[in-house]
C-alpha cells in the first residue's frame, strides 16, 4: 500500500529535536583505528582533561575493520623507518610527506605489540612452518617470528581485530565518556579567537536529539570516502564497495569547511580486486605467489615491462607502484585481451609440491580465511559460483576510485609534522595538527602519507593524542565560544526533516516530489557525475579539462540541490548528511585534478590532455584551502622536500 | 550480499530497549519493527555484508543471501562465533560443503586493561607512553 506517504524507517524524525549542549576539553570524532589509538593514549598525557569520543556507529564493529582483517599491513620488525619511507615514496610516485611517514614507521610496532598483548592472534613461523596465532606462541615483542606475507605485512587471525582494539579504547576512556550512534555533521570555529576550533555539532540516529559540543581541541578521524564514484555494481551490490561503504568523506569535508588546508586531494586509490566480491589480492600475490594474467594466460607485468620505463624512476623499482601495475593491466583490457585472471590453480599446484596432505589442508584454510576475515562476501561469491581456487581461476578487475589517506592512497589534510624531524615550514608546533588551531587529524585524514594501514592508523591516533595533550596544556585557559546559538544549529541539521514534513503530501509518491530530493536519488546523481566526467570506470579512468569543468558545473547544482534534501526518519537524515559530506569531498578532489596538469598516477586516473608524469613542473604537492569567511577556494603548489636519501 | 532475518527465529531480542543487530550494524541498517517484534535490514543495497549482525544475533536468525546482481542463488556462508574461535560453514551452489575453524582471540573477552592509572612523564619527547615505559629510544634522522 503506497498511500499515505510515510517515513521509510522505524524511527521517525520529529520537528522539535531535543537540543543537548555538552562541554568537554578534548573531543575525538570517530571510533575507528585512528580514534581508538587516540582514546588509548590520551588520558596518559592529559589525566585531568575531560575527554569525549563520538562515533556514528558502535565502536566494537565500526569503521573499515568491522569485519576484521587477515593481515597487519604495516609491521616494521627488522626493517628501518627510512626504508619504509622509501617504499611508500616510490609507490606514491615520489610526492609524500617523509617526516610523517617516518614518524608512523618509528611508532607502529608498539601498537602491534599492544594488539598481540590484548589478544589478537598473530601467525608465527615455528620450525619453518606457519602456525596460527593461538595461545602459547612467543609474542612478537619477545622475539616471536611473524609470518610475513610481504616485506611489511604480517598475517593474523583477525576476525576480532576491531572488537579487541575497541575494547582497549573503551577501557582506557570509560563508557561514560563515549557517545555511540551520534553522527557529527560539522565543526564550529571559535567566535573570538580566529582560525581556532571550538566545537562540533551532530545528531543521534536513535532518538530525536541534536548534540552541540564545545571543546578546546579535537581529533577528527572519520575514515575516507566511499560511494563517491559510481560503483561497478549498482543493484544490491552497491553496498559491496571495497572500502567501508559507511565512511562518507566526513573527515575531509568537516575539516575543509572550517578552513583546514588540504593536500593531494587529486590522489585516489583504484584497487585491483577479485571481480564483484572485491576480495583481497595481497595474500594471493605475496603469500601464495600467484600471478595474474590476461585472457591468453600471459603475465602482462612481464609482457608490458617496457611500459614501465616511461615512468622513471618509479617504474624501475623492484615492485612497481600500485598505479603502474593497474596501468599495465588496463592496457591489456583496452587491447581486448581481457578478462584478467588471478591464476590460483597454478599457484596452489606449485605450493603443493613440497607439502603433505595435512599441510595442503592448512593452505586451503589459509586461502579461505583471507576472505572470511575481511571480505566475507567474496567467499559467498565463490560459493555461489562453485569456484574453488585450486581448480578455477578468478577474475580480477580494477574497482571504482576511493578517496583515502591510510591505505594505498594519500589524499587528505595538510598537517604539522613531528618537531624533531620535520622541516621548519612543516612544523607549526603540534604534531598532526591541521592548519586550524586545535584541530587534529590522523589515519585516513592525514594527507601525503599513505600506507599506514590499520596498525599505522592506530599509532598515528596515539601520536596525535599526545600532541593534543600538549596543545591542551598550552591552551588551558582558552574558553571556547560558539558563534551561533544551539537552536539555530539544531534547525540547520534538521532542515531536511522540516522540508520532508512541509511537502510530503504534495505528491502521491513519497520519492518523487518537485519540492525535494531524497538522499538516495542525490547519491545516484553524484556518482553518475563523477563516473562520467571525473575519470571513473565509465571512461576507463580518463578525464580532461573540459570534462572536469562539466563535472564542476553539475556538481555545483548538486550542491545547491543538497539543500533541498528531505528526510522522514533518522536513518535517512544520516544519509542526507553523508551525501553532503561526499559532495564537498568530491568537489575538492576534482578541483585538485583540474589544477594538476599532468597524470601523476597512471592507472588511477589519466588527464588525457596532459598524459605524462611531468617531473619538471609537477614534482610538488598540490594543496587547497576553502576560506570559510569569503567562501572562496584556492588551489596552489607547495614545494616537495626529500628528507630521506634515495 | 545483504543480510536477511528469518522471520520465525527472530524474537526482537525480547523487547529490550536495543536489539543486538541494531546495536552493532556499522551502517545503521538493522532495525526493529515494534508491532511485529521482528528486525529487518532496511536498506539491503547499502549492506557491506560485514556479518556483524549475523555473528551477534543471539537467536541465529540472521543470514546473508548473496547480492542478486552478481551471485547465482544457492550458496551460503554461515559463521558460528564463540569467545575464542569462529567456525565457518560454506555451502556451494552445487551442494559441496566446506568447514573452517579459526582462532579469534587469545585472551578472555573483557580482560583488556585500559591502563587508566598509567601516566606519561615527558610530554615534550616523541615517545608514546608505553614506549617511554619500556625506555625505547625513538630514532630520528
Ligand atoms: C577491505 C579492507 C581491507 C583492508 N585490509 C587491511 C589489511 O589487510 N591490513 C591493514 O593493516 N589494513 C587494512 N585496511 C586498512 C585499515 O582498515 C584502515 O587503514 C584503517 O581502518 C583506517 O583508520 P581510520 O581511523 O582512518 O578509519 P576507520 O577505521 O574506518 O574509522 C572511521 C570511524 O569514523 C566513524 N565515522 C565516520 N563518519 C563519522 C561522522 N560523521 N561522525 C562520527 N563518526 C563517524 C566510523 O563509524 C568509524 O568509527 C583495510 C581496509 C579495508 C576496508
Ligand atoms: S539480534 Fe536477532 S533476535 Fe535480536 S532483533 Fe536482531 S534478528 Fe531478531
Ligand atoms: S551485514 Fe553488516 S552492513 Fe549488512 S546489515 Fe549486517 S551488520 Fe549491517
Amino acid at each position: 500500500m503506497a498511500l499515505p506517504n510515510q517515513p521509510l524507517g522505524e524511527l521517525p524524525a520529529t520537528l522539535d529535536p531535543e537540543v543537548v549542549e555538552l562541554e568537554t576539553d578534548i573531543l575525538l570524532v570517530g571510533g575507528g583505528m585512528g580514534c581508538c589509538g587516540a582514546a588509548y593514549e590520551i588520558k596518559k598525557w592529559a589525566p585531568n582533561a575531560k575527554v569525549l569520543l563520538v562515533d556514528k556507529a558502535a565502536m566494537e564493529r565500526s569503521g573499515a575493520v568491522a569485519q576484521g582483517l587477515s593481515a597487519i599491513n604495516t609491521y616494521l620488525g627488522e626493517n628501518t623507518p627510512a626504508d619504509y619511507v622509501r617504499m611508500i615514496r616510490n609507490d606514491l610516485m615520489g610526492i609524500v610527506r617523509e617526516d610523517l611517514i617516518y614518524d608512523v614507521g618509528r611508532h607502529v610496532d608498539d601498537s602491534v605489540h599492544l594488539f598481540e598483548k590484548w589478544g589478537l592472534p598473530i601467525w608465527k613461523t615455528e620450525d619453518g612452518h606457519a602456525v596460527d596465532g593461538a595461545k602459547g606462541t612467543t609474542p612478537l615483542a619477545e622475539g616471536g617470528k611473524p609470518v610475513r606475507s610481504g616485506k611489511w605485512q604480517i598475517m593474523i587471525n583477525g576476525e576480532s581485530y576491531k572488537t579487541i582494539v575497541a575494547e582497549a579504547a573503551k577501557a582506557a576512556l570509560g563508557m561514560d565518556n563515549i557517545l555511540e550512534r551520534v553522527f557529527i555533521v560539522k565543526l564550529l570555529l571559535d567566535a573570538n579567537k580566529p582560525n581556532t576550533i571550538a566545537g562540533a555539532v551532530g545528531f543521534s540516529t536513535r532518538e530525536n536529539k541534536v548534540y552541540v559540543i564545545k571543546c578546546k581541541t579535537m581529533l577528527v578521524a572519520c575514515g575516507g570516502a566511499v560511494n563517491v564514484y559510481r560503483p561497478r555494481s549498482t543493484g544490491e551490490g552497491m553496498g559491496r564497495a571495497w572500502y567501508p561503504v559507511w565512511n562518507s568523506g566526513s573527515t575531509y569535508t568537516m575539516c575543509m569547511q572550517v578552513g583546514a588546508e588540504m593536500t593531494m586531494m587529486e590522489n585516489r586509490f583504484v584497487p585491483t580486486r577479485f571481480k564483484d566480491g572485491y576480495g583481497p589480492v595481497g595474500a594471493w600475490y605475496l603469500l601464495f605467489k600467484a600471478k595474474s594474467t590476461n585472457a591468453l594466460g600471459e603475465d602482462y607485468m612481464v609482457k608490458n615491462a617496457e611500459m614501465l620505463k616511461q615512468y622513471l624512476p618509479y617504474g624501475a623499482s623492484k615492485v612497481a607502484p600500485s598505479c603502474l601495475r593497474n596501468h599495465l593491466m588496463l592496457h591489456e583490457i583496452k587491447e581486448g585481451r581481457g578478462p584478467i585472471y588471478m591464476d590460483t590453480p597454478a599457484a596452489l599446484a606449485e605450493l603443493s609440491k613440497n607439502m603433505d596432505k595435512k599441510q595442503m589442508k592448512h593452505l586451503e584454510a589459509e586461502a579461505w580465511e583471507d576472505f572470511l576475515d575481511m571480505t566475507i562476501g567474496q567467499a559467498g561469491l565463490w560459493a555461489g559460483m562453485n569456484i574453488t581456487p585450486e581448480e578455477t581461476k578468478s577474475e580480477l578487475v580494477p574497482t571504482e576510485p576511493y578517496l583515502l589517506g591510510s591505505h594505498s592512497g594519500c589524499c587528505g589534510i595538510w598537517v604539522s609534522g613531528p618537531s624533531d624531524i620535520a622541516p621548519k615550514e612543516w612544523d607549526w608546533g603540534y604534531n598532526r595538527m591541521t592548519t586550524v588551531n586545535g584541530l587534529f587529524t590522523a589515519a585516513d585524514g592525514v594527507g601525503a602519507s599513505g600506507h599506514k594501514f590499520s596498525s599505522g592508523s592506530h599509532a598515528e591516533g596515539r601520536i596525535a593524542a599526545k600532541a593534543m595533550a600538549n596543545y591542551f596544556r598550552d591552551n588551558a585557559d582558552f574558553t571556547p565560544t560558539l558563534k551561533d546559538n544551539a537552536q539555530n544549529l539544531a534547525d540547520e541539521i534538521y532542515a531536511p526533516v522540516k522540508r520532508y514534513h512541509e511537502f510530503k503530501n504534495y505528491s502521491t509518491a513519497a520519492d518523487v516530489n518537485p519540492n525535494y530530493i531524497k538522499p538516495k536519488a542525490l547519491l545516484l546523481r553524484l556518482v553518475k557525475i563523477t563516473d562520467e566526467y571525473g575519470g571513473g570506470c565509465a571512461t576507463q579512468y580518463v578525464t580532461n579539462k573540459k570534462m572536469l569543468e562539466t563535472a564542476m558545473k553539475l556538481l555545483e547544482m548538486a550542491r545547491e540541490d543538497s539543500e533541498k534534501m528531505a528526510a522522514g526518519d533518522l536513518h535517512e537524515l544520516m544519509r542526507a548528511w553523508e551525501n553532503y559530506h561526499r559532495i564537498w569531498t568530491v568537489e575538492s578532489h576534482l578541483r585538485h585534478i583540474l589544477f594538476r596538469e599532468e597524470s601523476r598516477y597512471p592507472g588511477f586516473y589519466y588527464r588525457a590532455d596532459f598524459n605524462l608524469v611531468d617531473e619538471e613542473n609537477w614534482k610538488c604537492f598540490v594543496n587547497s584551502k576553502y576560506d570559510p569567511e569569503t567562501k572562496e577556494w584556492s588551489v596552489f603548489k607547495k614545494e616537495y622536500k626529500q628528507l630521506i636519501s634515495d | 550480499m545483504p543480510s536477511f532475518v528469518i522471520s520465525e527465529k527472530c524474537d526482537g531480542c525480547k523487547g529490550q530497549d536495543k536489539t543486538a543487530c541494531q546495536y552493532i550494524c556499522p551502517n545503521d541498517l538493522m532495525t526493529l519493527n515494534k508491532d511485529a517484534m521482528k528486525a529487518y535490514n532496511q536498506e539491503p543495497d547499502a549492506c557491506w555484508e560485514c556479518y556483524s549482525c549475523v555473528k551477534i544475533c543471539p537467536q541465529q536468525s540472521i543470514e546473508v543471501r548473496a547480492y542478486s546482481d552478481f551471485v547465482p542463488l544457492g550458496g551460503s556462508v554461515i559463521p558460528l562465533r564463540s569467545t575464542d574461535s569462529i567456525m565457518w560453514t560454506i555451502k556451494f551452489r552445487n551442494g559441496t560443503l566446506k568447514r573452517f575453524k579459526f582462532p579469534i582471540r587469545t585472551t578472555p573477552e573483557g580482560s583488556i586493561d585500559g591502563r587508566q592509572d598509567a601516566r606519561g612523564k615527558d610530554l615534550e619527547s616523541q615517545a608514546l607512553f608505553t614506549e617511554e615505559e619500556a625506555g625505547k629510544t625513538i630514532p630520528a634522522f
